[in-house]
């Protein structure tokens, strides 16, 4: 569990799914160089993001954790497209030409209302022309994945919170981007929810070994999930720590929660945070 | 200092809520009065006026009861005379909506998504749409002719402004977070307006097709009034003209009719074309 804070922080090896060390020339998925964002706001502008080094590798979960107002989500739209960094340089590693380099589930509800469950997890798909075949059977694929394979006639109005997120998830894995982008996929859900799409997320990155870049604003959540966890403060949003939990996964987070290297990482975590003390899931 | 005073000897009391052997009963009565209400209110009105006419509170030579009514309407229903018109108005009132609604939808749907048409044509609209239809009926025969042309357009022009505002309404008030996503997703801009914007606004530009419908029968009959020889508002004017009160009724009934008609045809579009809109969810 190495710590540093600045410079640019390199692929080194990684965990996987089963304990064995990835190799050492893993390749670069996105390379962040001084990366920063400004926003006009009235008459002056505002710095939301500042300096951003970073280099994530192929497959690998990376969650970004910071408080709110930080810069998460604008860090995500520019690895998204939404947005356009004003300052540094981004690039993305692409497999085979024509696949897209992002998808993205966003934090609200986002499907669209008036498509069934199906239209909306082919969507992407079809807006790039992909063929029929192609289209039936990722689609089918992944609705199965999330659980929703009896729902894939119903419209979003007949589905419960946390069925409305396992479509937007289906429809961002169905897009086969390189990387996926995930802005607080589950914190309108309850903890029951939340912890079975949590599994349901790491089954499917561990099956795709998809390029993950997740935000959140829980320690668990990023502890549970991530290869790396990128601790963030702002405004202007950066970097203040990196962490790698390197604990065995599958993890089990109530006996990780008695283990002192847990502690020890909360504890880094919140430091990193600005907030000392007890060491507790306490920055929502 | 008083509240604690006032309240110092009271002590608090357990207030019962009543449980309720309603699991929805009343709700689902209350919906099938109101299916049944909406049939009845009209017969009731007629019902109404009828016993008006009755009592003799008013000269039933100008304002015939329902019953004095029903003759000439089967003698003009007999005679094919009532069809003709009625008929040669539906066929101007389908063309000039279908022309006026298509180019309505598409300039609102071009207002609203490229903010420069918008800001060049969006004053013009909001000065020419409340002239009324009808004082521009004579420029619009000296420029498209007596026959139907001149019909069409009236009808077609009507429409097309309230398509346009209702357009351009719904279409700048997608959310965000829709037009977001298409762009997540690497969607064209054409492909976008397809996919993702005249869905989320079809429930708004719905609502002006059936707004453009009462508004399409208003201006038609006024324009038959003075610019025609046929149709269902010429019936009246004609009527009134030889003084024949009782066919005006009916045609002043048929078009009450036609209105409720198109209410009714556009409830039903919505309910298959919008199933996800929330007025049709259940
Ligand atoms: N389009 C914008 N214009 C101006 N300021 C913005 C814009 N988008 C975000 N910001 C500002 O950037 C900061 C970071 O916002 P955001 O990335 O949404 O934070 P987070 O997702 O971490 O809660 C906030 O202070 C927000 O007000
Ligand atoms: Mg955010």
């Amino acid at each position: 569990m190495k710590s540093s804070a600045t410079g640019i922080e390199r692929i080194f090896p990684h965990t996987d799914a089963t304990g064995q060390k990835q190799p050492e020339h893993a390749r670069i998925s996105m390379e962040l160089r001084g990366l920063g964002k400004k926003f006009l706001v009235g008459a002056g502008e505002f710095q939301a993001l500042k300096s951003i080094d970073l280099d994530v590798a192929v497959g690998e979960f990376v969650c970004v954790l910071g408080a709110s107002g930080c810069g998460k989500t604008t860090l995500l739209r520019i690895l998204g497209g939404l947005e356009k960094h004003t300052e540094g340089s981004l690039r993305f590693y692409q497999e085979k030409s024509g696949q897209p380099p992002t998808s993205i589930v966003f934090q609200e509800v986002s499907i669209f209302p008036w498509l069934s469950v199906w239209d909306n997890v082919a969507f992407g798909l079809r807006a790039r022309h992909a063929s029929k075949a192609l289209i039936k059977e990722r689609v089918s694929f992944y609705i199965e994945k999330v659980g929703l394979t009896p729902f894939r006639d119903h419209y979003p109005h007949q589905l419960s919170g946390g069925m409305k997120q396992r479509v937007s998830i289906a429809r961002a894995f169905a897009n086969d981007p390189e990387v996926l982008l995930l802005d607080e996929p589950f914190s309108a859900l309850d903890e029951r929810n939340k912890a079975t799409l949590q599994d349901e997320l790491l089954r499917i990155w561990e099956e795709t070994g998809k390029t993950i870049v997740f935000v959140t604003h829980s320690i668990d959540e990023a502890i549970y999930l991530a290869d790396r966890i990128l601790v963030f403060a702002g405004p202007p949003g950066h970097i203040t720590q990196i962490h790698r939990p390197d604990f065995v996964r599958p993890r089990n987070l109530t006996a990780l929660r008695a283990t002192p290297e847990y502690k020890r990482l909360v504890g880094a975590i919140l430091e990193g945070l600005g907030i000392s003390g007890e060491p507790s899931d306490a920055i929502e | 200092m008083s509240i604690q005073e006032n309240h110092s000897d009271q002590i608090g009391r357990m207030v019962e809520i009543q449980p309720s052997k309603d699991i929805g009963q009343a709700e689902r009565f209350r919906r099938r009065r109101d299916r049944f209400l909406t049939v009845v209110s009209p017969l009731i009105l007629l019902l109404i006026w009828e016993i008006v006419i009755q009592l003799g509170l008013l000269d039933s030579r100008l304002f015939p009861a329902p019953s004095m009514i029903v003759g000439t309407f089967y003698d003009l229903v007999a005679s094919g005379e009532l069809w003709r018109h009625l008929s040669i108005s539906l066929i101007r009132i389908a063309v000039g909506f279908f022309f006026g609604a298509i180019a309505g939808v598409t300039v609102g749907t071009l207002m609203g998504v490229m903010p420069v048409v918008g800001a060049v044509l969006s004053p013009i609209v909001a000065s020419v749409y409340p002239i009324p239809k009808i004082a521009i009926f004579p420029l619009i025969m000296v420029l498209f002719g007596l026959g139907e042309m001149s019909k069409f357009v009236v009808v077609a022009i009507a429409v097309f402004f309230y398509m346009v505002i209702n357009t351009v309404a719904g279409v700048s008030n997608v959310e965000r977070i829709y037009r977001d996503v298409g762009r997540s997703f690497r969607v064209s801009r054409l492909r976008s307006v397809f996919q993702i914007t005249l869905p989320a606004a079809m429930p708004m530009i719905i609502a002006g097709l059936r707004v453009s419908a009462g508004v399409s029968l208003l201006v038609l009959v006024s324009a038959e009034f003075v610019g025609a020889e046929s149709g269902i508002g010429f019936l009246v004017w004609n009527s009134w003209q030889v003084f024949d009160v009782r066919s005006m009724f009916v045609g002043i009934i048929v078009i009450g009719f036609l209105g409720w008609a198109s209410f009714t045809l556009l409830d039903a579009i919505e309910r298959v074309c919008l199933p996800w809109a929330p007025k049709n969810r259940r």
